[in-house]
């Protein structure tokens, strides 16, 4: 739990010195109690104080990276139930199960095309983030092997997953000092996995059916010195991982820190796509840390990235473009004037129709605080005046020589007003969705 | 160890709301169908019991839908020109409620009528056992000019009527409490105008127990997280005791995602895309899977197979097991 200000003050020297830069110790802790300064500026504080602000000072939920050469995934270090507290932090890492007994054909061919993937999302570009390579075969051999295929074909972070701390042995060597996760730990091995994590310093999975067993493993493992912990709590049906994946959220939040780690979860364990979609959307809501699909497909893998995008966005900061009059297609002054927000769903979805529509057009963006037509008509913040307002600020008038200009449909109401604010200006309505403009541009606009 | 589970402990709870009656209560239901009344953020066994699951609503509409995405049109095939057949199908796939849409334009487009309301709404009360609800085009006078007749013809079925918006809600409640129906409320994304307009009907003497609250959503990737947390802290607040948000609510994944460029379009789109009918059916199913963990009471679908998956999906949140 993170301590005040007054509880600070309590183990600095409180000796005034200054040498902080500010004028008393107390003014110094209520700075470091906003996590505004450092305490290393204090030059006189105890080690015991540092120590102890240091551990209250950690996150609920510990920061665990898997790193391979060139890239890493981040999760954890979430301090909230719901993200509208304030926000949800780290996108959950989505990777891609491999079994050490597939064909190696298959093998390369999955990995390379779910490494390969990107798709553009409002601008951003999503992908996966590595794989899961599991020792089925109970070999060592075999498993050394699949992984080494999977190197070959993508350099993103890995998840190697065996009970037989053997076989986690040989992966580790077929990975030259990259920081995998080992999945894992459990109630019989977990002496020889907390020695292997801590040798090769990367992360452990611990996997047990309850709060209860899960919190023991940790702190065995913890006292074994292996800092970074993820949680594979294993229940089957959606309402008992809801309800284990939300009390070790609470415990979290609450500092009780055998629990304070990310969890992992298994979607493809939903035995079908369809099934796997679900499961991996409700642990993208649901506080997973790391979610692992069996089935990489494009259908698949594009709405469950939307979705971790969508639940991960900041709330108090909707994603905005800049408010301006974007040329699309090329257009000449002869060419329609639509408007429509600077909420980047907005734009994307009405600059894609128009670009995919071939028809040149200039489109007036106008600053509606990052919100969509609706919700910024309801909040007046998209109104005739802001819209005339964007058309004078970007000097469309000069742009132009034919005045039409073309309303969303769900704001029809406002063409009367923009008529008064816009003299000699024609006012069209167009259609309520961006999916519609195409139709709209070739059959009213030419 | 043993370790003390932090377990809420909640003043308030969302109130219970029942829709359709069977003959016994006025109506002509083989079924009446409950919704609400949790005392714990969704699904939350380990706190209270959830006292009703979450249900299902399959979405037809009055005549064919012009506008609807070829994969729903292949998915239906030619029931969409038959009313009486295709809520048969929709209860035959397994929806508990039918939600009847009405366009601005009857089956030979011409302006519909309240006649042609009224006759289609029996029509599909007769077909099937399910209770239902039954919403305007969305455009005030005509809202009106329909549902007015349709409720008077159907007194004592409990049907849902909406929507009730804050532009337009008083001759939709009116004819709600003269026929002992419900009305389903619609805002815009927004805590205090749901409340809003929960106050200014129930102002009018509509009981609470007679009002669901449609909160308004966005689609994956169209604002989802907006409806998601609203509905969220709609729950909260019903939680904490807040009384006017204390009614279920009712969300449309099946019309926002069906009508996002993803599950409408499938030719001239990137290939990241992927399977075009199967992408459009894990939109509509995630959008609904998520608006569920988010409190949603009734989800309305337009896709059988996306009622499928998410039936399957509310089996199993209901499902607690002892840990």
């Amino acid at each position: 739990m993170a301590l005040s200000g007054i509880q600070i003050y309590k183990m600095l020297p409180q000796t005034n010195c200054k040498e902080c830069g500010f004028p008393t110790c107390l003014a110094f802790s209520m700075k470091l109690a906003a996590k505004q300064v450092e305490l290393d500026d204090c030059p006189y504080v105890t080690e015991e104080s540092k120590q102890k602000l240091a551990q209250s000072a950690a996150p609920p939920i510990r920061l665990v990276t898997l790193k391979a050469k060139d890239h890493e995934v981040a999760v954890g270090n979430e301090v909230v139930l719901f993200r509208h507290e304030k926000k949800f932090f780290n996108r959950p890492g989505v990777l891609i199960r491999v079994l050490d007994t597939d064909e190696h054909e298959a093998i390369t061919k999955k990995v390379e095309a779910a490494n390969a993937y990107s798709v553009d999302y409002v601008g951003l570009e999503l992908k996966l983030d590595g794989f899961a390579v599991q020792a089925s075969s109970g070999d060592a051999t075999t498993f050394a092997a699949a992984i080494e295929t999977v190197r070959k074909a993508s350099g993103l972070p890995l998840i190697l997953v065996s009970d037989d701390p053997a076989l986690i042995e040989a992966g580790l060597r077929a990975l030259d000092g990259e920081k995998p996760l080992i999945l894992g730990a459990n109630a019989a091995n977990w002496e020889a996995m907390a020695a292997l994590a801590k040798r090769a310093e990367t992360a452990l999975g611990v996997a047990a059916g309850s709060l209860e067993a899960l919190a023991e493993l940790t702190q065995k493992i913890q006292g074994e010195g292996v800092e970074d912990l993820v949680l594979h709590p294993t229940a089957r049906a959606m309402g008992t991982s809801l309800a284990l994946q939300t009390q070790i959220r609470r415990l979290a939040l609450k500092n009780f820190r055998p629990l304070g780690y990310p969890t992992i979860a298994f979607a493809g364990d939903g035995g079908n796509p369809a099934k796997e979609a679900v499961l991996a959307a409700h642990a993208v809501c649901k506080y997973a840390g790391l979610v692992v699909l069996d089935t990489f497909s494009p259908e698949l893998v594009y709405p469950i990235l939307v979705l971790r995008e969508n639940i991960f966005t900041d709330p108090q900061k909707p994603i905005q473009v800049l408010p301006a009059v974007y040329e699309i297609n090329n257009p000449k002054p002869s060419d329609p004037v639509l408007v429509t927000t600077n909420f980047s769903i907005t734009y994307f979805s009405v600059a894609n129709e128009v670009e995919g529509s071939g028809l040149p057009a200039w489109l007036v963006v106008a600053d509606a605080e990052g919100m969509s037509v609706l919700t910024a008509w309801a909040a007046g913040k998209f109104d005739a005046e802001r819209i005339a307002k964007a058309v004078k600020q970007f000097g469309v008038d000069a742009k132009v020589d034919k005045k039409v200009i073309v309303l969303p449909g769900h704001v029809a109401v406002l063409s009367g007003e923009l008529e008064e604010e816009l003299p000699g200006w024609e006012i069209k309505v167009g259609p309520r969705e961006a999916v519609d403009l195409p139709a709209y541009m070739k059959s009213v606009l030419i | 160890m043993s370790i003390e589970i932090p377990r809420d402990k909640w003043p308030g709870a969302v109130r219970t709301v029942t829709l359709g009656a069977t003959a016994e209560q006025g109506g002509t239901r083989a079924k009446v169908v409950s919704i609400g009344g949790e005392q714990t953020l969704p699904f939350l066994q380990f706190e209270k019991e959830t006292p009703h699951r979450p249900v299902i609503a399959l979405e037809m509409t009055a005549s064919r839908p012009g506008d609807w995405s070829q994969v729903l049109q292949d998915a239906w095939g030619d029931v969409l020109d038959d009313p009486a057949r295709w809520a048969q199908t929709c209860e035959a796939s397994g929806a508990d409620l039918i939600l009847l849409r009405f366009g601005l334009n009857d089956a030979d487009g011409k302006p519909v009528t309240p006649d042609f309301a009224v006759h289609t709404v029996q029509t599909v009360l007769q077909a099937t056992g399910l209770p239902l609800v039954v919403l305007g085009p969305g455009q005030a006078d005509i809202d009106n000019e329909i549902l007015v007749p349709t409720a008077d013809a159907t007194q004592g079925e409990r049907l849902v009527l909406g929507r009730c918006e804050d532009s337009n809600y008083r001759t939709i409640v009116a004819a709600a409490m003269a026929n002992d129906h419900l009305v389903l409320g619609r805002t815009p994304m927004d805590v205090n105008l749901a409340k809003q307009l929960n106050i200014l009907m129930t102002d009018m003497g509509l009981p609470l127990e007679r009002i669901i609250m449609d909160p308004t959503t966005g689609a994956l990737g169209y604002g989802i997280e907006y409806g998601y947390s609203v509905m969220e802290r709609l729950r909260l607040a019903a939680l904490q005791g807040d009384a006017m948000t204390q009614l279920p609510l009712m969300v449309d994944p099946g019309f926002e995602a069906w009508k996002t460029k993803e599950s409408k379009v499938g030719e001239g789109v990137p290939d990241a895309w992927g399977d075009w009918a199967e992408r459009g059916v894990h939109w509509e199913t995630l959008t609904a899977v998520t608006l569920i963990e988010a409190g949603a009471d009734v989800v309305v679908l337009r896709h059988p197979d996306s009622l499928t998956r998410v039936k399957e999906s509310i089996d199993e949140l209901m499902t607690a097991e002892s840990v």
